[in-house]
């Protein structure tokens, strides 16, 4: 039972902390804020969520975490690290201990399902054939996909792309792996393989996973806190059993899934009889 | 009202102005990290030579077959020409300077634009698309390096081979048409090509344009990619710009080298 894992520390008092973003602002133009005074501390070894309807910022956070955007304001601080200060090639050494599942797998597709999770490895260190193969059909076999290794990316189904994503981003043994929406498509077994192999990755190598969907469901099964971001905001955070247990307006929309509430159903418009009149 | 359409024109005219200056110079900062990662590139050697195989070993069927054709046209129009002034047996000097000089870098450019200019376009455009080149950067490999300096360099050490090959399958199909077809003499044939073509200048001058066509087809094809919009749409427009950039530049380019060359040689 997932609600049996002893609470999680107070993530406001982190005794070793991943991740931490202060007060970060960020927004494509001036005019258009995508993230607003955004606080959150992932602590190291735990599996955190970040939640939130489409286009509220979700994966800017994430983009932010791996350097690839520059907050306006505020600090993202990585491993100790302020991502902001960092120059190209610190950077790089940052992110090759840090792994990244995109949404759709991003599998490089003129390469066999081997070399896709041989890439990082053969691109980063000098290891021999003989090892590398031993490594990449370690990290396939976690994934549950050794037998696949001589399949092509188009050749694979949605869920077992995510999963040989997956195994490429944990080929380096990384501190630090992000996920971005990796339900999103998958059928309810794919879904629930996916959700567990983060799980029990993230316990059995140790690492911090930070895990951006809108699935509230297979979210509560499977990780530690969960912060809901609306708007370029956090606006509530919790454990599964808070969340589960809240009455925050916001998080009774998400979890009930109900179409309208503090997220409303209508896009900003202006009123409807106005509209209407106009159009007579 | 006037004024306002003056001012929406302006505006217009203005904004696609100040666009096409930052994208030059986009592209022209972009260049500059393409030669700066070359090296890096070149060492992992195998890299680029996959490029030359996609690039140039692909295109072989189509650089051939077309090299052929535009000999034995070139055959039959240029001997019907030369033969009017009773030169026929010039045909072989002809057909050789205009494979050699123009048609052979020209021609095997403008089809290098379009069969391998868009693939490699829309190769990069798509890995954008399906976020294989932001999955490269969150693993700290430069896609740069990785995947565009090889194909930078794939299309340069292509084009001046299939330009070359081009010319020989047109020296070859002017042959068939005019020696064994037509009836010009086999002797005079080669004996012509032979006496009236110098390596230099005009077959270095050949082989100089086709490098330049390579340099400008492959920085445009790889640009275009880098720089699509990560959409379907995006991707197809790129692709266009790629095949009508890349031609109109090998024209002008043509143009523009062919000046300077018959300024050397006067």
């Amino acid at each position: 039972m997932p609600d049996a894992r002893p609470p999680l520390a107070a993530p406001t008092c982190p005794t070793e902390i991943a991740v931490e973003l202060r007060d970060v602002s960020f927004g494509y133009d001036k005019r258009r804020p995508v993230l607003s005074g955004i606080d959150m501390v992932i602590p190291r070894g735990k599996v955190v969520a970040i939640m939130g309807g489409s286009g509220c910022g979700k994966t800017t956070i994430l983009r932010l975490i791996g350097g690839a955007l520059r907050p306006q304001a505020g600090s993202v601080v990585v491993a100790g690290q302020d991502v902001r200060e960092l120059d190209r090639d610190a950077l790089f050494a940052l992110r090759r201990r840090i792994g990244m599942l995109f949404q759709f797998g991003a599998l490089f597709t003129d390469l066999s399902v081997f070399e896709n999770v041989a890439f990082p490895i053969r691109e980063h260190t000098e290891l021999p054939e003989e090892l590398v193969h031993d490594l990449v059909l370690m990290k396939l076999n976690a994934v549950g996909l050794r037998g696949a290794r001589n399949l092509a990316p188009s050749e694979l189904s949605g869920g077992m792309a995510r999963r040989v994503a997956l195994a490429r981003a944990i080929a380096l043994d990384p501190m630090l792996v992000m996920y971005d929406e990796p339900f999103a498509g998958l059928d309810p077994i794919s879904l629930g393989v996916v959700g567990q192999l983060i799980r029990k990755l993230n316990d059995a190598l140790g690492i911090t996973s930070v895990v951006v969907t809108h699935d509230i469901y297979e979210s509560l099964k499977i990780v530690d806190y969960i912060y809901f971001v609306s708007a370029g905001r956090i606006v509530a955070k919790g454990t599964p059993a808070e969340v589960r247990a809240s009455s925050d307006p916001f998080v009774r929309q998400f979890v009930d899934g109900a179409p309208d509430g503090p997220v409303p159903f209508h896009y900003p418009a202006n009123a409807i009889e106005q509209e209407f009149a106009s159009a007579g | 009202m006037p004024a306002d359409t003056i001012a929406l024109v302006l505006r217009r005219v203005g904004r696609a102005t100040q666009n096409s200056i930052s994208r030059l110079g986009f592209a022209a900062r972009f260049f500059a990290m393409v030669l700066y990662h070359s090296p890096a590139a070149l060492k992992r050697l195998q890299l680029t030579l996959r490029e030359v195989y996609f690039s140039g070993v692909l295109s072989l069927v189509i650089i051939m077959v077309s090299g052929m054709f535009v000999g034995m046209v070139l055959g039959l129009q240029g001997y019907d020409t030369l033969n009017r002034y009773g030169a026929g047996d010039s045909l072989g000097i002809f057909v050789g300077l205009s494979l050699v000089r123009e048609l052979g870098p020209v021609v095997a450019a403008l089809l290098f634009a379009s069969r391998a200019g868009s693939a490699i376009t829309a190769e990069i455009g798509l890995m954008k698309t399906t976020e294989q080149i932001a999955a490269m950067e969150m693993m700290a490999v430069d896609p740069l390096a990785r995947v565009i300096a090889p194909r930078f360099w794939g299309g340069i050490v292509s084009m001046p081979l299939l330009a070359a090959l081009f010319s020989v399958m047109g020296v070859f199909g002017a042959y068939i048409v005019g020696v064994r077809l037509i009836g010009v003499d086999n002797g005079t044939f080669w004996g012509n090509m032979q006496g009236g073509i110098d390596f230099w200048p005009d077959v270095t001058n050949g082989i100089i344009k086709s490098i330049v066509f390579g340099i400008a087809i492959s920085l445009i094809a790889v640009f275009e990619g880098y720089d699509a919009k990560p959409t379907a749409e995006g991707v197809s427009t790129a692709t266009t710009r790629t095949v009508v950039g890349a031609s109109l530049a090998v024209l002008a380019l043509d143009f523009v080298l062919t000046v300077f060359m018959f300024r050397g040689a006067t």
